[in-house]
């Protein structure tokens, strides 16, 4: 009985949940290798005798330093690095006020807006950002950080909102009334009593929002045109291709690198950010 | 009574400003203030100027003049933009059909203890984290026709005997591209489905077993009902998502090979920006308006009958 329920917890789980975890992960894997692989072993046809896929002899950190000498790629870091960083405050600034007018407070067409924040929650960039573009050239805003810094939020702020509104609703109302009785103002309640229990909210909020804005992809491509303006993604796509030729080494190396930062703050916050990915599909 | 008479002496110390933040619609007003600004300057003006775009013959360099649908009739008879739409719904309904399968089964093999369970999450998560751009291609060169991993493993395995064009043949296209954004999806379903089962009560099971259900029979009349709220909203994110994509085709055909792997985001940028016609680019932009709100609109009447029963 007990050898019989071994088996079946080998067949019915470990296995099937190996295969997911190798699957999920391989293309990682291969990112690395093929970073530290030199060029003269990544060019062999995949049915040359001596192609020896999953593993190099003779690592090099060859694409690594194309990749710092010959391209912009630490300033892309930067760039990609102060627009998350700029946009995600802007969004949890705005996203923390607008989550607590809409959770807690009684005024008139709050469900109307809360509907309406719900609904900007599903508008996708690629459906404006042809227009955007127009607008973005008109505020003489083309080109520059703020561009992004500017646009970011529009996806952000309804995200921001939408989790924080669910934070702010688990918070029990005796908790503002009694700083209430005890003197506080309204304004005085909100920041000093309910936003510090919130912390946890505005940390996924952040967290999730500084991973979203690191990922944007669309805007960047379409509101930066020089090479020194480029974000991460952007860069790494427009400058490690010329033609229909791709320099596999140094854009895997700037893929492997480019995913670092995300991947760090991703470590320190996992549970934070599960908390936040499951927190936005609740209704 | 003690209540209203002290805070009203309390207001009273308090600068004029602030006094008017003691009224809760002031307050709201304040507080939605710079949201409002944001999100009208960057996404109601921007639609409207989308409309307008797609009703004129601008390009670039040309703001043009109003043509009415014209536009509009040009793309209904574009047989690229039949191409597109066709696309958008395949990639859509199969991707969707796949991630929950897939998330579902990965839900339910994480939902019990085991050891290092919380660093297997960690990990399975990765594809969701990493940026989508980087992550295909490292794709995009394991499906590289002369180079590509999976030909050797396939070819090392008998499986095959010559080369497999992954990307360079329209339905292998279609298909490769499909799985990338499979890989991508699941673990979102996986982790948001786990949060949703976890809430369910092992008592449940336990009742039903009593009661004589198979596995399967729990499953069905338990676990799927119940979840069926979460997994309602976890679908409809990824189909607006999936039916709005742009970065794994971008990267992974660019719409090729001859325009057969186009979505609606491609096409629009192809046209919009690559060849400057902004108002036709506008106009397929736009029409995915509808579709998305159908979706949104069906499925949020669906989730409200839901959670009121």
């Amino acid at each position: 009985m007990i050898e019989g329920a071994l088996w079946r917890r080998w067949v019915f789980y470990n296995i099937p949940l190996i295969l997911f975890v190798f699957v999920l992960l391989f293309p990682f894997y291969w990112m690395i290798v093929t970073t530290f692989r030199p060029d003269g072993e990544l060019y062999l046809p995949w049915n040359a005798p001596n192609y020896m896929p999953f593993w190099t002899n003779n690592p090099t950190i060859e694409h690594i330093v194309y990749l710092f000498e010959e391209t912009n790629f630490a300033r892309w870091m930067l760039n990609t690095m102060f627009i998350a960083l700029v946009s995600t405050l802007i969004s949890l600034f705005c996203g923390v006020l607008a989550g607590y007018a809409l959770a807690r407070l009684n005024f008139p067409y709050a469900g109307g807006l809360g509907t309406a924040i719900f609904i900007t929650y599903l508008v996708p960039q690629t459906l404006l950002f042809i227009p955007l573009a127009e607008i973005i050239r008109n505020f003489r805003l083309g080109d520059t950080p703020w561009a992004l810094i500017l646009t970011y939020p529009t996806f952000l702020i309804p995200f921001c909102t939408w989790l924080m509104m669910g934070y702010f609703k688990a918070i029990p109302k005796e908790l503002e009334e009694c700083a209430r009785i005890d003197g506080a103002s309204r304004w005085k309640a909100m920041v000093y009593i309910i936003i510090p229990v919130a912390i946890p909210g505005i940390l996924s909020s952040g967290i999730i929002a500084f991973t979203l804005s690191w990922n944007e992809f669309i805007y960047a491509l379409v509101f930066l045109s020089s090479p020194d303006q480029k974000t991460v993604p952007v860069g790494v796509t427009s400058e490690l291709i010329r033609g229909d030729v791709f320099f596999w080494g140094p854009l895997m190396a700037g893929a492997l690198l480019g995913s670092i930062p995300v991947a760090i703050v991703y470590s320190f916050f996992v549970e934070h950010y599960v908390a936040g990915l499951t927190g936005s599909v609740k209704g | 009574m003690a209540v209203t008479a002290l805070s009203a002496a309390e207001s009273r110390r308090l600068s004029p400003r602030l006094r008017k933040l003691e009224d809760e619609r002031w307050l709201a007003l304040a507080l939605l203030t710079p949201t409002a600004i944001l999100l009208g300057l960057f996404i109601a003006y921007p639609f409207f100027q989308g409309v307008l775009l797609s009703l004129s013959s601008a390009r670039v360099g040309d703001p043009g003049h109003f043509v009415g649908l014209k536009n509009f009739h040009k793309i209904w008879n574009d047989s690229i933009f039949h191409t597109t739409m066709w696309n958008t719904f395949w990639y859509t309904g199969v991707t969707t059909v796949f991630k929950l399968a897939l998330g579902l089964w990965l839900a339910i093999l994480l939902n019990r203890h085991f050891r290092g369970k919380a660093l297997v999450r960690a990990f399975i998560l990765l594809p969701f984290i990493i940026p989508t751009v980087l992550s295909t291609f490292a794709w995009k060169w394991m499906f590289d026709p002369t180079f590509s991993v999976i030909n050797w493993t396939l070819f090392q395995l008998g499986l095959i005997t010559t080369r497999i064009n992954w990307l360079g043949d329209p339905d292998l296209a279609m298909t490769s591209i499909i799985v990338v954004n499979i890989w991508r999806g699941v673990p979102f379903f996986a982790i948001t489905l786990l949060a949703g089962l976890q809430t369910i009560s092992p008592e449940l099971h336990e009742a039903a077993a009593i009661d004589g259900a198979r596995p399967w029979q729990r499953f069905w009349h338990v676990t799927w009902p119940l979840l069926m709220p979460v997994t309602l909203v976890v679908v409809l994110f990824s189909v607006i998502q999936t039916f709005a994509d742009f970065q794994l085709v971008y990267v992974m055909t660019g719409g090729g090979p001859a325009n057969a792997t186009h979505l609606f985001a491609t096409y629009a940028y192809q046209l919009g920006i690559g060849t400057g016609l902004l108002s036709e680019g506008a106009a397929i932009s736009l029409a995915m308006f509808p579709f998305l709100f159908v979706i949104v609109v069906v499925q949020l009447l669906y989730i409200r009958r839901v959670e009121t029963r």
